[in-house]
Order: C-alpha cells, then structure tokens, then sequence
C-alpha cells in the first residue's frame, strides 16, 4: 500500500524499507525530466534534507527526505533516463530506498484517498 | 517532496500559478492585471497550461509536453501564438527618405537600401550603446512594419514617438494577431492556402488575401527553422490558426519550447541575453550591424555609435558565447562561470540555459572575458555550490535552415 506526502512523494514499504518516488501529479507538473542528481548511499538523512535534485526542461527541483532514515539504494537508472521519471513515475522511477527506525511512522501519511483530495 | 522549488517554471501543488521562471522577469505576475491574446480561448480549448508572460496570459505548453512539442517543430511543424508582440505601422510624414533617415538614427543599422518586401533585423540602442530591444522592421512600399518584443513594446512605442514624432505616425495595430509557423514542414502547411509564399525566401514580406482578411506575412522566424510570421486581423486569427492545425503536420507550441527551440539556435531572449548594460558588439550581434553604418557616409549617427564603433575596430572586453556543460546537469541562467575549478572570482555568468531537445544535451549561452571566449575553452559553472566543467562552444548549437 502506498502513502503519500503533502509534497507529492509516494512511499511505499518493501521489507523493513522505505521505497520514495514522486506521485504522477508531481511528475505531470514539473515537465519533462531532462536530469536527475541522486544522493550517495549509506547517507544519514533527517526529514525535510535535500536529498534529489530533479531538473525538467522548465526548472530544477529538489526531492526532500521525508523521515529519518538511511540512504541504502538509489535507483542509477534515473542517471542515464532521467524520462522514467515521466513514464512510470510510481513504478521504475523510484529515486532511493531508506532504512527507517520504525515503519509505523509511515502512520501519519496520507492514504491515495486522501492525497487524490488534496490534488483534486 | 518536490516541495523546495529553485525558482522555475513550476511549483508543484501552488494554487498561484508561477508562470515561465525564464520568462518571468520584470513581467507579469499573479497579482497583475492579465491581458489576453485573440487566441486565449482556443489555447484553452487545446489543453495548453496558461501562465503570465510580458503581461499577457500565454500558453507555456501544450498536452503534448515541452520536449516533444521543441521535438516536433524541428521534424514537422508548430504554430506559436506570438499575439503579444508589438506590431506597429510607421507611415511617413515629410517623405520616406526623412523616415529612413529617422530610424537610421535609431538603429546601428542600415535601414536605406533594403528594398520593397524586404524585412531585416534591427536593435534599438542607448546612448552608451547598450540594447534597448531587438526586432524586426520590413519595408512595405507605403510603410515600414515593425515587430517588437512584448516585454518592451510599450517602451519602444514611445521611444519611436518620441525619435520620429517629425517623420512618422506611429500606429500600434492592436486589432491583429500574430501567428509563427515554423518547421521544415510549415511551407507545405500554408501553402495550399497561399500558394504564393512557396516563391518566397528567408526575410521576404509579402501582402496576401484570405478569407481570414489581409495577411502580413514574412519568411522568419525566431526557432533557428524555416517558416513563416502571420499578421491576421484578429477576427480572422482563430479561423486561420484552426485552418493550419487542421493539417497534420501542424501542432501548437508553447513558450517553453520557444524558448529551448531559440536557445538551440543560438538566439538572444531580450531581458535575459541582452538589455541595456549590454552592446550589441558584446553581444556577438555584429552580423546586424551593416557596413554602411561602419565606414561611409552613414557611417555612426547611431545612439551609442561611440562606444560601438571602437568596440567593433578593437574587440570587445567580454563577448556572448555559448557553452556545453560536460556533464548532464543543466547551467541555468545566473549560474556564474569560473576560470578554474577552484577559487578566483566569477568570470562570467551564463544568461541563458537549460536542455537542448535536439541536441540531446544541457546548452547555455552567457557572457565570458574575450580572452576565453574561443571555441574549446575549458570553464566551470558554478551549479548548487559544485564548480561543474563547461566548455566554450560555436553557436548556434544546431545549424538552421532557414530558406535562403
């Protein structure tokens, strides 16, 4: 099951971690994404860091860590076609996968109920 | 989150909507009063995603998206809503030889000698030299036609009333539109509707006649493609543009990939590659400065012709050039270039920047010293605080085709 930031970030949990990508919304809004500058494994981020830097033939962007956590894969895919992003923004284009302390803070997000209200 | 936005175009989930980062500034803004071309309800109609732009409320982009849209105007056709230029009618007062004089006295170009049904590139200078606008002016027996940018147009009205208020009536045509179809394929596009464009070449203006009114119609454009700038009186605008859609090579372009579309081919946007603290010489513009104007008996008499002159016999200390970051990540505008990867101060700063569609990679254009402005320069441009490698490149960055 997928959760949802105010930001446009899905979440969804594969074992004990936490896959984040950008919603279709998200990715239908910022254009066609020409680059994508991922972080380095093994980074401790804390919620709100800069984490992704995404740049659309109209702008750059940056992908905020939602949680706490630890950086333990990024998809490097997105460096040689940074269109995924585009094409299967909740699928192929995940940009990393975080180990968290406790999954149950995932609690607080949004259900795709929820979010497809705010985007309405 | 795509929450932290860098100040572009978009910014994801705000109810405002932000319009075109790079054709924001100085213009329009969400609390300003919006005008509309004659085509906004069309734009609608197709889907485009509208945002303030010089003022007017313009469509950035299609459903089709900016990177196809840039993609499928240089292998078919795209038609642009160009509305919010300025299209002014000068009529002589005392004679054409005093309006040529006139102008001449405005533009370090030669505007006596390009004859009937001619158009050419002109640029409004200051006193110290620097650009006041860019735009195009066509000489069409009785008058001349003067198309000029949006953001300056309400400047360059008064700025012409006020140099030629002894030769010319100035007359802003506020009841036509202005429409580009640019594309390899845009001949084919409007020619079975005018047939006579196919006899015309890169910059000849014609007079045609159309169930859409009276068509002012030139062989220009600003993509770095063949095509063709439409003047329609507005009540005809929306039937013309529906007629062109209606073949299938045609398909509506937004200012997003106008912008990515002029960048490729190395052309300057006003308020971002040139403005008032910058010379046309410094601006790598000399092309449009015609030997006339340089030696002879028309030679200066030009606004700023003091400092032009001698910048053009001795160089300028900084030029426009175009740069080739060497990796993916694109160089925006007011990324500052370095002469080394570490330390000094800037050396320059890019103007213009973003992704090449066509050329399948970021492209930029920016101002550097003379002394590193030659093809093959190695710099760095400073982007979220890592000095990233860019190399000087030839512009433009895609040959044109225009029909020569």
């Amino acid at each position: 099951m997928m959760k949802y930031t105010e930001d446009h970030e899905w979440l969804r949990v594969e074992g004990d971690l936490v896959v984040v990508g950008i919603t279709e919304h998200a990715a239908t809004q910022l254009g066609d994404v020409v680059f994508v500058e991922l972080p380095e494994i093994e980074t401790m981020v804390a919620t709100g860091d800069e984490v992704v830097v995404i740049e659309s033939v109209k702008a750059a962007s940056d992908i905020l860590a939602p949680i706490d956590g630890e950086i333990v894969a990024v998809n490097d895919a997105l460096s040689d076609k940074p269109g995924m992003v585009n094409d299967d923004p909740t699928g192929e284009a995940w940009f990393f996968k975080l180990k968290v302390d406790d999954l149950s803070v995932l609690d607080d997000f949004m259900t795709e109920d929820e979010y497809n209200d705010l985007i309405g | 989150m795509v929450g932290k936005d860098r100040g572009g175009i978009l910014r994801v989930g705000l109810a405002c909507p932000q319009g075109a980062g790079d054709f924001r500034r100085g213009f329009g803004g969400c609390m300003t009063e919006l005008a509309r071309t004659g085509l906004f309800d069309l734009h609608v109609e197709l889907g485009a995603k509208m945002v303030p732009f010089a003022g007017y409320e313009m469509p950035v982009q299609y459903p089709m998206g900016v990177l196809k849209e840039h993609l499928h105007c240089r292998a078919q056709a795209g038609l642009f809503d160009v509305s919010h230029m300025g299209q002014v009618i000068l009529r002589p007062k005392a004679g054409m030889d005093a309006l040529v004089a006139g102008l001449e006295a405005m533009m370090p170009v030669a505007v006596a000698g390009l004859p009937e049904g001619r158009q050419r590139y002109g640029l409004f200078t200051t006193d110290s030299g620097g650009i006041i606008d860019d735009l195009m002016f066509a000489n069409r027996g009785d008058h001349w036609f003067v198309v000029v940018n949006a953001g300056c147009k309400v400047g360059d009205i008064a700025h012409m009333r006020a140099c030629l208020s002894d030769v010319a009536e100035v007359e802003e045509q506020t009841d036509r539109a202005l429409i580009a179809l640019q594309g390899p394929a845009a001949e084919t596009a409007i020619s079975g509707m005018i047939p006579a464009v196919m006899a015309m070449r890169f910059m000849d203006v014609i007079t045609a006649h159309s169930v859409f009114g009276e068509l002012w119609i030139s062989r220009s454009g600003y993509t770095g493609e063949d095509g063709f700038e439409i003047s329609v009186p507005n009540a005809g605008a929306v039937g013309l543009v529906k007629a062109l859609l209606a073949h299938p090579a045609v398909a509506p372009i937004g200012l997003g990939a106008r912008d990515s579309l002029r960048l490729e081919a190395g052309l300057c946007l006003y308020g971002h590659d040139m403005d008032t603290t910058v010379t046309p010489v410094e601006a790598g513009l000399t092309w449009a400065i015609q030997k006339a104007r340089r030696e002879g008996a028309r030679a200066g008499g030009f606004p700023g012709a003091e400092v032009i002159l001698p910048q053009l016999a001795d160089g300028p200390a900084r030029l426009r050039v175009g740069l080739r970051p060497d990796g993916r990540a694109p160089m925006r505008e007011g990324v500052e270039l370095f002469a080394a990867a570490e330390g000094g101060t800037a050396v320059g700063r890019v103007t213009s920047g973003g992704f090449g569609p066509s050329v399948e990679a970021p492209i930029a254009m920016g101002y550097v010293p003379s002394a590193l402005s030659a093809a093959g320069t190695q710099l760095w441009g400073e982007v979220r605080g890592k000095r990233l490698p860019v190399t000087v490149a030839t512009l433009p960055f895609r040959v044109s085709t225009y029909k020569r």
